[in-house]
């Protein structure tokens, strides 16, 4: 649907469809060399040139994990001496009461647990998820996002972004659709 | 793959040509979200419920009048609650293997076997973890025995036992295990949300992907984590079972005291765990018609790493029986001695059958590309496997050092309800995800299709 005669008060943004990875990476490419910054590309899979392509790389989740995993092996360590020499110091087969070694297994799985929470809740919150509601939806050919074709927004918060201008240009890169994405 | 003879040996492709990105999703979402489900379905299912109804009933009554209608008496104080423990366990860690090391060591096959080897794994774990709960009669008491929390009697577990160890083994790896497999599952229940005719089955799947839309700035992320869940989960996958044969080699029974134990345990369950996978793939494939997915090579490659893994369990026994000898310590001998040739050498001989010798079939071509072969096979492995822990455990424990305190074992009909229950708790589970979950992962599926690949660019 070409939205260009029935224009809507205010628009989040425009969508693109391809029908090809090739196509969607070629046009992010070209819209991020254009200018634009406030993209984002849809895609049934993950496509790494994709987010490559609009200048996307967050790292934070390594050092989110990292934290994570050191924040469990302290607490396993934590956990288990003060069990043994502080809270209930017991004599057991005359080991003393710091027989760290056997803390190694408790604390080696805690540090797992810890970063394994960490990454997925770190993935989770970093996305911005659960969001059921994103105005992307609204557009109805965007439920082939989830199976078979590629999208390319451009926001309307982009400097940049002029309805026209910004429509044209995402025609004449290959684009087999352009929507307007109502907010 | 080397190729000596390309006429008869050409590698099947690990998907078969002509699929698209929607052949793909409506192939694996279609079995979901359609109306009709197979006769064999239920037929399974309503089996599956039986058993579980077998569990209820010896649960039940183990609450009611205690351990006594098991037949664990001492010597054998440990009996059909470990064994079962230690083999649903070993059983859940190929979907592990699966999914993260097949996955670091870039083997493109497991893709189409990862989504249900970890439903495996999971439902798996959750069989295993009955047995600990309820072995002492007294599940109430586990939570002050096992975890850690300010009680008002102010007493803390005892780290320094591998029992503990494996409450944080079992649990962290049940807790990891899902974690991996809901996030593998985020984009495909956003597919399915995206598919579904009718409301409620939108909402419920709706709610399920958090509201994934696919984008850029997610998928990195999300690969991002998928690579350090997986790089978390391999050593976490190696140390569960590790720490299960702490359970035994902390020990001072011959027979349990063992250094080769950790490596021999892990070759095991990933043995036993790939036996599980196959019996469950090659019966999936047919009732579905998922041939063109899970394809004969996804078959022989599993049959090989059985073979594989098989060995490595063969060396185990082996080694057992060199240090029964070697040790010329004479509990030792006469341990392996006994095991061999004692009141339960038709045990220990029929699991060298179905673990050693029936396992060498998958040297040959014909048995590893047959469906039929192969799941005989798996099937000859997943009762050798039982066996295993069952002489590891009985026949260690009922003679030990003092004749006077020798016994038998006689396990009950309340043992055997138990276990048959947790099958089929197990089966009742994994076709209810089989029903209400894509059993492959269809987004990893369309990184396969011919579609997928990049042109114009450089990388790929």
């Amino acid at each position: 649907m070409d939205a260009a005669h029935s224009l809507p008060p205010a628009t989040y943004g425009l969508l693109a469809e391809f029908d090809t990875p090739s196509a969607l990476v070629a046009a992010a490419r070209r819209a991020h060399e254009a200018g634009y910054r406030k993209l984002d590309t849809f895609s049934p899979y993950p496509i790494e040139e994709a987010w490559e392509a609009i200048g996307h790389h967050d790292r934070r989740l390594s050092l989110i994990v990292l934290i994570g995993g050191l924040t469990g092996l302290a607490t396993g360590y934590g956990l288990q001496e003060w069990v043994h020499q502080i809270a209930y110091p017991i004599n057991i087969a005359g080991k003393p009461l710091n027989s760290w070694p056997q803390f190694v297994p408790v604390m080696f799985e805690l540090t797992i647990l810890f970063a394994a929470l960490s990454a997925v809740f770190g993935m989770i919150i970093l996305n911005g998820l659960p969001q059921p509601y994103h105005p992307v939806f609204n557009v109805p050919r965007f439920e082939h996002a989830s199976r078979d074709k590629f999208f390319l927004l451009v926001e309307s918060t982009d400097p940049k972004f002029d309805r026209a201008r910004t429509l044209d240009f995402l025609k004449g890169l290959d684009a087999s659709e352009v929507n307007d994405v109502e907010p | 793959m080397i190729n000596p003879k390309p006429a008869t040996y050409a590698p099947v492709p690990l998907i078969e040509p002509g699929h698209t990105f929607s052949s793909i999703t409506d192939k694996i979402g279609g079995v979901v979200l359609t109306m009709k489900t197979p006769l064999s379905w239920f037929i399974v299912v309503s089996i599956g419920l039986m058993l579980m109804g077998g569990l209820g009933l010896a649960v039940t009554w183990l609450l009611i009048k205690g351990t006594g209608i098991w037949g664990v008496n001492i010597p054998i104080g440990w009996g059909f609650a470990i064994i079962n423990f230690v083999w649903w366990i070993g059983i859940g860690h190929a979907g592990t293997l699966i999914s993260a090391i097949l996955l670091l060591l870039k083997q493109g096959w497991r893709t189409s076997i990862n989504r249900f080897a970890e439903g495996m794994t999971i439902f798996a774990v959750m069989c295993a973890g009955i047995f600990p709960l309820i072995h002492t009669g007294r599940p109430w008491l586990a939570a002050y025995w096992l975890f850690p929390y300010p009680n008002t009697m102010a007493i803390w577990p005892q780290f320094r036992s591998p029992l503990i160890w494996d409450v944080f083994a079992v649990s962290t790896y049940f807790t990891v295990s899902l974690l991996f497999w809901y996030v593998g599952l985020i984009p495909d229940l956003a597919t399915l949300r995206d598919k579904a005719k009718t409301r409620p089955v939108k909402m419920a799947y709706g709610m399920l992907a958090l509201g994934w839309r696919g984008s850029a700035r997610h998928w990195q992320r999300y690969e991002h984590i998928y690579l350090l869940l997986a790089g978390l989960s391999t050593p976490l996958v190696l140390s569960v079972h590790t720490v299960v044969s702490f359970d035994f080699a902390i020990g001072i029974i011959p027979g349990w005291h063992a250094t080769i134990f950790p490596p021999y345990f892990v070759a095991g369950a990933i043995y036993a765990g790939f036996a599980m996978v196959l019996t469950l793939a090659i019966p999936l494939r047919k009732i579905y018609h998922l041939e063109d997915f899970i394809t004969m090579r996804h078959l022989e490659n599993m049959g090989k790493v059985t073979l594989v893994t098989g060995l490595i369990v063969a060396y185990g026994y082996i080694s057992e029986a060199f240090f029964g000898w070697y040790s010329a310590n004479k509990y030792e001998g006469f341990m392996i001695w006994n095991r061999m040739t004692g009141p339960y050498w038709y045990m220990y001989w029929t699991l060298i059958l179905c673990n050693i010798v029936t396992p060498q079939l998958l040297w040959i071509r014909r048995v590893r590309v047959s469906p039929l072969g192969l799941f005989l096979v798996a099937m000859v492995v997943n009762v050798g496997m039982w066996l295993e822990r069952f002489v590891i455990v009985v026949t260690s424990l009922h003679r030990d050092f003092l004749p006077s305190s020798w016994g038998m074992y006689y396990p009950t009909i309340w043992d055997f309800m138990t276990f048959f229950g947790t099958i089929g708790m197990f089966l009742v589970l994994f076709f209810l995800f089989v029903r209400f979950l894509p059993m492959i992962s269809i987004f990893e599926m369309r990184t396969m299709a011919p579609e997928a690949k990049l042109t114009g660019s450089e990388g790929h």
